[in-house]
């Protein structure tokens, strides 16, 4: 096993036994799929509109290289400067340039899972720049030194008591643990941040190409204050936020915030396409944008699972998986956790590193159901599974199956050592189930095993007949 | 080569191998791809209603549930009525806006002093002010939405910064749903956008303890909405 | 119409009783039922751990089995996902791919048939207890059924369906559940809650495998709950 599949094994065994933290991640996640239900009754037609929203991603990534021109374009003609990274060290080099050019000296970023992939915060602290997540939810895991818990909700393992404790040994300022008095600590000390910083650092939902714009999807304002204060602004995104066109945004925004948090439309929705204009009042003198490959294009170059490039992030697979509501965010070990991590992870990072995420599914489909865009999310597992073993079989799996077919298809063999050998071998089960010495271990650990019947089902109809 | 060259080949490379189209799976027949019209969307987003009535009555239970103050006025002394009410409720000393014939307007009738941000502006100024007066571009019925943007409300800053914003809109810019909102923009910017384009869809909010609602987090913990 | 009835290698062994209720109820209705010696599997297992090619050499047997029949009834949603939705995803680029689609195009599972192809609803059974569904993942979502097993209950004298409150897998999954046992068990526990909130006697569903997983869990927990696949109480009269 790799160590990241080590790893994983040991923390889904203690989490997913441990009640507290399945009772507080189910609770939180049953009050989303209330909300999340009562707004998808909303739509006319939701199955619709996500056919809708799958046919405008298929076009957007399967005319990618045509899109993207059409987005830089648009971009550079009001005066953004476009960067293009294929690493995400490239990416960071890029960021780390800007800042140092622009003699910054305090950033202020807002909530970017593309800034978590590549590790940009830690680049720029290394580099002696002063880095804040505005984000409350990312400030209170930034605070805990922690990684978010998941894309949308990145607290959503934390109680107010815990946030109450870092609060009080990082901020000194805890005055209770109620939400609202904690929110208020941390937007008094974020707003001196807005103001004070040189650089903000914001993520895009999607990549406008007719207009050249980003579009930015938050609830709190603190990416519209990201945008606007600051003289430098640097955007973060993978080439695949593609969308063709301004309008395709009507279907895209409320189909976001519906599956992503259970609300017809998120707080601010913003498109952002260039720095300040002759004219305006306010906004940065420069706008900068990173496009990030970092292995998209050996997904594209996959025609299989190309629609995996169709996600936009919403959490809606997570939030409806069980593994994901069983095992928690951080097990993973991913950027991206749940089944669209579980899924584009071995093909970001190595199919043979990380194919323990594709096999640690029950390949129930509920994720394939709930993604808005229609990405085949189980059928992807499925698939990586296939690919692992053909690139580097387990000889004793191997092994295993190709012993299996014989026994399978040769009726007086499976009777002989299935039926009858499994009747036999019950007589002495009793004498180690549930212990270390049974062969059905793993099963009996914690389930009973039913008996092989006295007349299996071959045995009555070979009778009857 | 630079890397925009690099990754625009890897792109077409990638691409010359046809991936299955959506909702192909498991031999389902589906048609190609072709982008949505604005009535494919209108057919599957929610309702909007047939009436100005009502798309106002959607537009005020939208902000009801969003926590936004939705006022509908009779005319523009209703409207200076309502904001003078508002200074005498919160105290107001000052105000921040724009230039605008709405704003000018209610910036005249309040009496107070006025940071103006498009006369240029100290951002910690801007952010001691109690209340940012702005226009609009249009009130979505669809989903309770202002639509401002960079140029008809006083920049980037201004609907965010303070801890009120107060948006003057008139009947008019009630537009049915997004779809329709789009397409007043490219209408009427198409030529030339501004730099920011924002859909404002109550005040600033934060679930991320517990999952419990709490209004401003970083933005106004107050959205006023005064149209006549 | 002539019937074949596939019975997977689980029921075989653990629930004969469950394929024993389908010739019944088959026979009852008029029907000649046959039932293939081997294979005792459809393949699933090397499937789905993604040995394909092991897969196949299983599958291919059950399909030359399968040529000739008229309908296929799958006693399992979850076989019968494996053989109608994934056999043409197996097959793919094989010269058995035509095969796999037609052997495909004629599979049902059980509840599935009933209603939906021989309009059936009411088999007289009665059945006097307070019931809750568990919807087999692969049943419900590869094979889209979820009407049919419900429209079979209604039927059922005496029976009280409670739907849970969520809809979610019982985390048996398969070779799932041997490779993760701890979430494998985690989900079961949180199905069983579920099942145990809407105070139901019986877990029904179409999936012996997940009975098999569901029952496991109560058994060692002690829950007051039985489980019992659909046909067991349609053949109940």
């Amino acid at each position: 096993m790799s160590t990241a599949a080590v790893a994983f094994k040991k923390d889904a065994v203690r989490l997913s036994a441990d009640l507290r933290h399945r009772a507080l991640i189910q609770g939180a996640l049953s009050k989303y799929e209330l909300k999340r239900d009562e707004k998808q009754a909303l739509f006319q037609d939701w199955q619709g509109a996500r056919q809708l929203a799958a046919e405008t991603k298929w076009e957007a990534v399967n005319h990618l290289d045509t899109y993207l021109d059409q987005f830089v374009r648009g971009l550079e003609a009001r005066g953004t400067k476009v960067h293009w990274a294929s690493t995400a060290q490239q990416a960071r080099d890029i960021m780390v340039g800007i800042c140092r050019e622009k003699s910054a000296r305090s950033i202020v970023k807002s909530k970017a899972m593309t800034a978590e992939e590549i590790h940009l915060n830690e680049a720029l602290e290394h580099a002696g720049f002063d880095v804040v997540e505005s984000d409350l939810g990312e400030f209170i895991v930034q605070l805990r030194e922690e990684a978010p818990y998941h894309i949308v909700f990145p607290a959503m393992h934390l109680t107010r008591g815990e946030i109450k404790d870092v609060f009080e040994r990082k901020l000194h300022d805890a005055p209770s643990d109620s939400p609202e008095e904690l929110t208020m600590v941390a937007r008094r000390v974020l707003r001196q941040k807005y103001v004070q910083a040189d650089v903000g650092i914001t993520g895009a939902n999607f990549a406008v190409a007719e207009t050249g714009m980003v579009s930015v999807t938050e609830n709190e304002g603190n990416a519209r204050l990201t945008a606007a204060l600051p003289k430098t602004m640097i955007t973060l995104l993978g080439i695949e936020k593609i969308v063709p066109r301004l309008e395709d945004l009507a279907l895209f925004l409320p189909m976001l915030a519906t599956v992503g948090a259970g609300q017809l439309i998120s707080g601010y929705n913003t498109m952002y396409g260039g720095p300040r204009q002759p004219g305006e009042a306010d906004g940065p003198e420069e706008f900068h944008v990173v496009l990030l490959d970092n292995n998209r294009t050996a997904i594209l170059a996959d025609a299989e699972q190309r629609d995996s490039l169709h996600c936009i992030r919403c959490g809606a697979c997570l939030n409806v998986c069980p593994i994901y509501r069983n095992v928690g965010g951080h097990t993973y070990g991913t950027t991206y956790p749940g089944p669209i991590g579980s899924v584009i992870t071995p093909n970001l990072r190595g199919l043979q590193e990380w194919k323990h995420l594709s096999y640690s599914s029950s390949l129930c489909g509920a994720c394939t159901e709930a993604c808005p865009v229609k990405i085949d999310l189980a059928h992807h597992l499925l698939q990586n599974r296939r690919n692992a073993s053909r690139q580097k079989p387990s000889f004793l799996q191997r092994m295993a199956f190709k012993l299996f077919a014989p026994l399978a298809t040769k009726p007086w063999l499976w009777s002989l050592l299935v039926t009858k050998g499994g009747r036999f071998g019950q007589i002495f089960h009793g004498l180690v189930k549930g212990t270390r010495l049974d062969p059905a271990y793993v099963w009996t650990k914690t389930r009973d095993l039913p008996p092989i019947a006295r007349q299996s089902f071959k045995e009555w109809w070979k009778e009857r007949k | 080569m630079s890397e925009r060259e690099n990754i625009l080949a890897r792109v077409k490379e990638a691409l010359t191998v046809a991936a299955p189209l959506p909702g192909s799976h498991h031999g389902a027949h589906a048609e190609p791809a072709s982008l949505p019209t604005q009535e494919d969307h209108r057919r599957v987003l929610p309702l909007v209603g047939e009436s100005f009535e009502e798309r106002v009555a959607l537009f005020a239970k939208n902000s009801d549930e969003l926590r936004s103050d939705f006022k509908l006025l009779i005319d523009q002394s209703e409207l200076v009525a309502a904001l003078n009410k508002l200074r005498a409720a919160e105290g107001w000393t000052r105000v921040a806006s724009h230039k605008g014939s709405l704003t000018d307007a209610a910036c005249q009738a309040l009496g107070l002093p006025v940071l103006l941000t498009d006369a240029g502006f100290d951002k910690t100024e801007l952010e001691k002010c109690p209340v940012g007066i702005s226009e609009c571009d249009a009130l979505v019925a669809q989903t309770g939405s202002v639509l401002v943007t960079s140029r008809s409300a006083g920049g980037r800053a201004l609907s965010v910064l303070p801890p009120h914003h107060v948006v003057l809109a008139r009947r008019g810019q009630l537009v049915p749903g997004l779809p329709e909102a789009f397409a007043l923009v490219k209408q009427k910017y198409g030529a030339d956008y501004p730099s920011m384009i924002s859909f404002i869809t109550g005040p600033s909010r934060t679930g991320d303890i517990e999952r419990i609602l709490v209004l401003g987090a970083h933005g106004p913990k107050k959205l006023t909405i005064l149209c006549f | 119409m002539t019937v074949t009835l596939f019975i997977p290698c689980f029921v075989d062994l653990l629930y004969p009783q469950v394929g024993i209720a389908m010739v019944k109820i088959l026979e009852k209705l008029g029907h000649k039922v046959e039932c293939p010696d081997s294979p005792a599997c459809c393949g699933q297992p090397a499937f789905n751990t993604g040995y394909w090619d092991e897969s196949r050499d299983v599958a291919v047997k059950l399909l030359e089995q399968l040529k000739d029949a008229e309908v296929v009834v799958i006693a399992s949603g979850s076989c019968g996902a494996m053989m109608k939705v994934f056999y043409p995803d197996l097959f793919a680029g094989t010269p058995h791919h035509a095969l796999a689609r037609q052997v495909s195009g004629r599979c049902f599972e059980f509840s599935q048939f009933l209603v939906d192809q021989l309009g059936v609803t009411d088999l007289g059974a009665q059945f006097p207890h307070r019931v809750t569904f568990h919807d087999g993942c692969h049943s419900l979502r590869e094979m889209r059924i979820h009407a049919a097993p419900r429209r079979l209950m209604q039927r059922v004298q005496g029976l009280e369906l409670i739907e849970m409150k969520q809809t979610v897998c019982c985390g048996f999954g398969g070779t799932f559940s041997a490779k993760f046992p701890m979430i494998s068990t985690a989900m079961g526990e949180v199905k069983c809650g579920l099942a145990l909130d809407t105070s139901a006697e019986y877990v029904v569903s179409c999936d012996s495998s997940c009975l098999m997983h569901i029952q496991g869990l109560i058994d060692r927990q002690k829950k007051p709950l039985k489980t019992i696949h659909l046909a067991e109480i349609l053949a109940q009269s």
